[in-house]
Order: C-alpha cells, then sequence, then structure tokens
C-alpha cells in the first residue's frame, strides 16, 4: 500500500505516522508537503496531529487553505482513503470533508492521557479489524476536542452509523464521566457519508507496538491495509 | 477602508473560557457580572475605494475563512 503523510507547518505526528505505516508494517509511504498539489499514485493519504499554523484562528482553519488540500479534497471526493488525526481531524472538519466543528476542552486544559473508546462501527474500512463494541485504549492529546454539531447534522451522522468512536469507561460504559474533554455525545471520531475519510481525536499512531505497551490503535492501520485486500501481510504482521 | 470584525461564539454554544472568566470576576467581587462570552476582534485593511465591493469582500472573508458559521456569528464595521 501507498501511503502519504501531509506535513503541514506545525505537524509534530507526521514523523510517527511514516514509522507506523513504513517501518511497523512495512508500507510505501512518501511524505507530502503542504505546498504539494498532487497525490499521485497514493492507495491513502494520512492528515497527521499537531498544531498546523499554529492553531491559529481555529485548529485547521488555516491548514486548510494549504495547497495540499485541493489534491487531498480531490482524492476523497474520488473515493481515496483518509484518515485524519487529532489536528487531522480538526482540518477535515474546517475543510468541511467531514461534518461538525471541535470546540475548546470543557475543561479548558490540553488533556494528554490513555482514554477508552468504544468501537461503535466495525463494519468500516478504518475498523474492520475490530469486533463491534470493542473496546480500545488509544491516548489523546488536545486542548480542542470537543466535537459539536448541530441536531440534525448529529441526527443524520447516528443514523448513518458514522459515528465510528466514541469515548467510554474501561468496560465499554459510554457515560458523561469517561467523555474528556465535553464531546457531543462522547464522539471520539466519525467518518462521512462513503465511508473513506475518517477523523478521530485519539492517536492510535501512539498505541500501535508492543513496545511502547499498547497496541490497540495498530487495528485502525490494519484495518485500512485490509481494506486493500492484503490479508496475508496482516497476518504476518500480527504479533511483529 | 479598514475593516473591524467581532467574531463571536452563537448563543447557546457551550463557551468555556467565558465560564472561566465569570467564575474568576465572581472571586474578584464581582457577584453581578454574568453570561461572559469570549470572542476574537480583527482588523484588516482592504484596498478597495468601492465601499459595496470592500463591503462584500470582507462578508466573503469572514463567510470563507474569519468565522466558523457552524459555531459562530460575526459582525463588522467599514470605516
Amino acid at each position: 500500500m501507498k501511503i502519504g503523510v501531509v506535513v503541514f507547518p506545525g505537524s509534530n505526528c507526521d514523523h510517527d505516522c511514516q514509522y507506523i505505516f513504513k517501518d511497523v508494517l512495512g508500507q510505501y509511504v512518501e511524505m507530502i508537503w503542504h505546498k504539494e498539489t498532487l497525490l499521485a499514485g497514493l492507495d491513502a493519504v494520512v492528515l497527521p496531529g499537531g498544531f498546523s499554523y499554529g492553531d491559529y484562528l481555529r485548529t485547521g482553519a488555516i491548514a486548510r487553505f494549504s495547497p495540499v488540500m485541493g489534491a487531498v479534497k480531490a482524492f476523497a471526493n474520488k473515493g481515496g482513503l483518509v484518515i485524519g488525526i487529532c489536528n487531522g481531524f480538526q482540518i477535515l472538519l474546517e475543510a468541511g470533508l467531514l461534518p461538525g466543528v471541535m470546540l475548546r476542552n470543557t475543561s479548558l486544559n490540553f488533556i494528554c492521557k490513555d482514554v477508552y473508546v468504544k468501537v461503535e462501527n466495525a463494519a468500516t474500512r478504518f475498523t474492520n479489524q475490530c469486533e463491534s463494541g470493542q473496546v480500545l485504549k488509544i491516548p489523546i492529546a488536545h486542548a480542542d476536542g470537543n466535537y459539536y454539531t448541530d441536531p440534525v447534522t448529529l441526527g443524520g451522522i447516528k443514523a448513518n452509523a458514522q459515528v465510528i468512536f466514541r469515548y467510554c469507561t474501561a468496560d465499554g460504559k459510554v457515560t458523561p464521566d469517561a467523555n474528556p474533554n465535553g464531546s457531543l455525545d462522547n464522539i471520539a471520531g466519525i467518518m462521512n457519508a462513503d465511508g473513506n475519510v475518517l477523523g478521530m481525536m485519539p492517536h492510535p499512531e501512539r498505541s500501535a507496538e508492543s513496545i511502547l505497551g499498547n497496541e490497540d490503535g495498530r487495528l485502525i492501520f490494519l484495518s485500512m491495509l485490509s481494506s486493500f485486500g492484503k490479508p496475508e501481510l496482516q497476518s504476518k504482521l500480527i504479533g511483529v | 477602508m479598514k475593516a473591524k470584525i467581532h467574531v463571536t461564539l452563537k448563543q447557546g454554544i457551550l463557551d468555556p473560557q467565558g465560564k472561566a472568566i465569570e467564575h474568576a470576576l465572581d472571586s474578584l467581587g464581582f457577584k453581578n457580572a454574568g453570561n461572559v462570552r469570549v470572542g476574537k476582534y480583527m482588523e484588516v485593511d482592504v484596498n478597495e475605494a468601492d465601499r459595496a465591493k470592500a463591503d462584500a469582500q470582507v462578508k466573503q472573508m469572514c463567510e470563507k475563512l474569519l468565522a466558523n458559521t457552524v459555531i459562530e456569528d460575526y459582525r463588522y464595521e467599514l470605516g
């Protein structure tokens, strides 16, 4: 699989994503500077975490106008697989590739800790290696992860099974106490209607290797690989 | 022409910063202060003599970038 990792000024998880796909999962990875306008020959695009453009104005608001985003939109509209993690999720929202916005965390704090998320829909190109309802432990690290959208849009994405991850307790209960940032309906990750664009606040690239003590995040990346029909690769890689 | 632009959260959208400031004001003894809302103020010089054209441009700036109209309102003065 050929993966493109977009690098904005201020991205800081770009090399983590490169490392996971290239060194841990053995895929071809291309780093794409935000000035690029073409995404030729790629199977998937990663918008990594970080603080693109210093989070000026609103998180993701300036990055959305980077030259590369025109190409990312075209790629997504053609059905290309796009995953936005943390700041990448915020950029996807500002770019209109996913519905809604991020507000400041209700605590006003930057929160950096492991959280639990429940897989609400395991029949997607990003979660097919998970069980429905499975609880994943993945870290978050953000100040603006308080997902908000209007009630009509919320009803739509829920009805359409586009809510992919919700913050929950270790045993999978979706409760207000398990919600770290005030996110509407405990939403931690959503997908577009076509199922090829995912945004999630937790960082799976920080929990995809046994040496880090947590491999839950790897399931997301394996699901993406699997959606390209490479099950043999996947079985080889599990247990690496 | 200079545009003075105010961007504020829509009514009904939770404003955690406003809430924190409200609590601080309360601690300071301003017991009658309430409903604090934090917004942004921006100034933009628009090199355009035609007022109607400048107005249309500033409106577009607000709609496309300066405000996220899902959660924010904007207003501006041109002078």
